[in-house]
């Protein structure tokens, strides 16, 4: 650690609100979404990428915010999974994972519901096998796997997420 | 974590400077390998991080008989491409077949290009012997556990895989990289911008320090060709290849009138077997004539125990796509 590391000013877009912050630039966006926003919906697994835990929309678009620079998101909007409900309603997916059953410990269920939301968006639910095969970079420990994809379908059936 | 300075690029010419200039200096664009490296692993430890995702690079266009992609293009941008899905299918069944969603959305066809090996010895700074971390220092890989490691341009000096699945479709259709440095633009086919890593595995390709990859340009296949690629894995999905095999033929009558083929999860870098397809011009379109481009398309295999497996596994990916592609049934 060095005192003499300028920090970055980064204006990052969470849920609709801009937040004004100054980082280290080696902060990454989960970090910052974290540490910084105090939004800890967005949860740090395996922190290189590979479990999805940490997945937020970055302009609409699923990313895993672990292999990301906060400094990087500047101007950008991110949707995490606090921003999912609308005036207390829950999202649609949200939901139809707690009628599946669809997350046993839930700690990767922030990622697997907005990974979902994006999914729904690219059209890739057309089938249990299409759902498997696009949900891949969200890894659930517990195994609730089937649960997930039928939460999914379900959503996808009744004409997507709002 | 090591301290470094960030600096954001607003144009090429700027971002090409920041790096040439300073040798500890690094680009940044999506960061599903540098940051990965960096960060988390701490096997690269740059100075200064210039990010170039705000560059003019991102988006592709189709001309003669080509497509032109700005290296900032994501592989989920590439994947949706109308000109791919048309005329290069095989390109966007290897992008799909990479990495997940989230991965794609962020990483890039440059980077894509220039991703660093997933050898879990090149990625663990506390194993001695690396030769890709520290020329000289030896490879841990060759006598400690290997399995996802490279046969083809593979010795005693480095067996670290090139895990792309996109680049192995690109060499085999002559793609060919397009660069800003220092000294000026340059073209380079991706088929030469490989180093095999010889005794030298720390230098992975024929860029300068600071060498911008600004887009790659792929020629389009023929209307009348037929392709594709398939990748053979632990997993069906969100797993590296063990062995994979990129095809492009174009058949008349039942003879194979041209031939290309890249293979993956094989080779130090993406692999062009020229040796298979000079099998395959001008044969007749069946099984011994793709058993044939196989032993050609293996031949030369450095292999330890570990890896011994992907010889004959490589062989038989390589004839199942031939067999599917030409609609020869096994």
């Amino acid at each position: 650690m060095s005192a003499t590391i300028p920090e970055v000013a980064v204006t990052l877009g969470v849920n609709g609100v801009d937040h004004q912050l100054r980082l280290d630039p080696r902060v990454t966006l989960l970090d910052a979404l974290r540490d910084a926003v105090g939004l800890t919906g967005a949860k740090k697994g395996c922190d290189q990428g590979a479990c999805g835990a940490c997945t937020v929309l970055l302009d609409g678009k699923r990313v895993v915010s672990c292999l990301m620079l906060a400094a990087q998101g500047d101007g950008r909007q991110v949707t995490t999974i606090e921003g999912l409900s609308q005036g207390g309603d829950l999202h649609p997916l949200q939901e139809a994972f707690i009628r599946h059953d669809a997350f046993q410990c839930g700690y990767c269920t922030s990622g697997q519901i907005l990974s979902a939301v994006s999914l729904l968006a690219e059209g890739r639910a057309g089938s249990d096998e299409e759902i498997r095969e696009f949900m891949s970079g969200n890894l659930c420990r517990c195994g609730a796997y089937p649960n997930i994809v039928a939460a999914i379908r379900e959503v996808a059936e009744a004409g997507g997420s709002r | 974590m090591s301290v470094f300075e960030y600096v954001r690029a607003t144009d090429v010419g700027e971002a090409v400077a920041a790096v040439s200039t300073d040798p500890s200096a690094s680009y940044l664009a999506g960061g599903t390998t540098q940051l990965d490296l960096m960060l988390k692993d701490g096997v690269v430890s740059p100075d200064r991080l210039v990010d170039i995702t705000r560059l003019p690079l991102r988006g592709a266009t189709r001309s003669d008989g080509a497509i032109r992609v700005g290296a900032l293009t994501t592989m989920e941008e590439l994947a949706a491409d109308p000109t791919v899905i048309e005329r290069l299918p095989l390109v966007r069944e290897a992008l799909l077949a990479g990495a997940s969603v989230q991965l794609r959305n962020m990483a890039t066809i440059g980077g894509n290009l220039l991703q660093r090996t997933r050898c879990r010895y090149f990625r663990d700074p506390t194993v001695a012997a690396c030769n890709k971390r520290r020329r000289g220092s030896g490879c841990a890989a060759i006598s400690g556990a290997a399995r996802m490691h490279a046969i083809l341009g593979a010795s005693e000096h480095c067996i670290a895989l090139h895990a792309s699945d996109l680049c192995v479709t690109l060499v085999a259709l002559d793609a060919v990289v397009h660069t800003q440095g220092t000294n000026g633009a340059r073209s380079i086919p991706l088929t030469e911008f490989y180093r095999i890593p010889g005794d030298t595995p720390d230098v992975e390709n024929v860029l300068e320090h600071g060498e911008l990859i600004t887009a790659v340009e792929v020629p389009l296949l023929p209307a009348d060709a037929r392709s594709g690629y398939l990748k053979v894995r632990d997993r069906s999905s969100y797993e590296f290849a063990l062995t994979s095999a990129a095809v492009a033929l174009i058949l008349a009558d039942g003879v194979i009138r041209e031939a290309r083929v890249g293979l993956g999860g094989v080779g130090t870098i993406p692999w062009r077997a020229r040796g298979a397809e000079e099998v395959l011009r001008g044969a007749p379109a069946h099984l011994e004539t793709f058993r044939a481009a196989a032993e050609a398309a293996l031949e030369g295999a450095w292999t330890v125990p570990g890896t011994a497996f992907k010889v004959e596994l490589g062989k038989r990916t390589l004839v199942r796509v031939l067999q599917t592609v030409a609609g020869v049934e096994p």
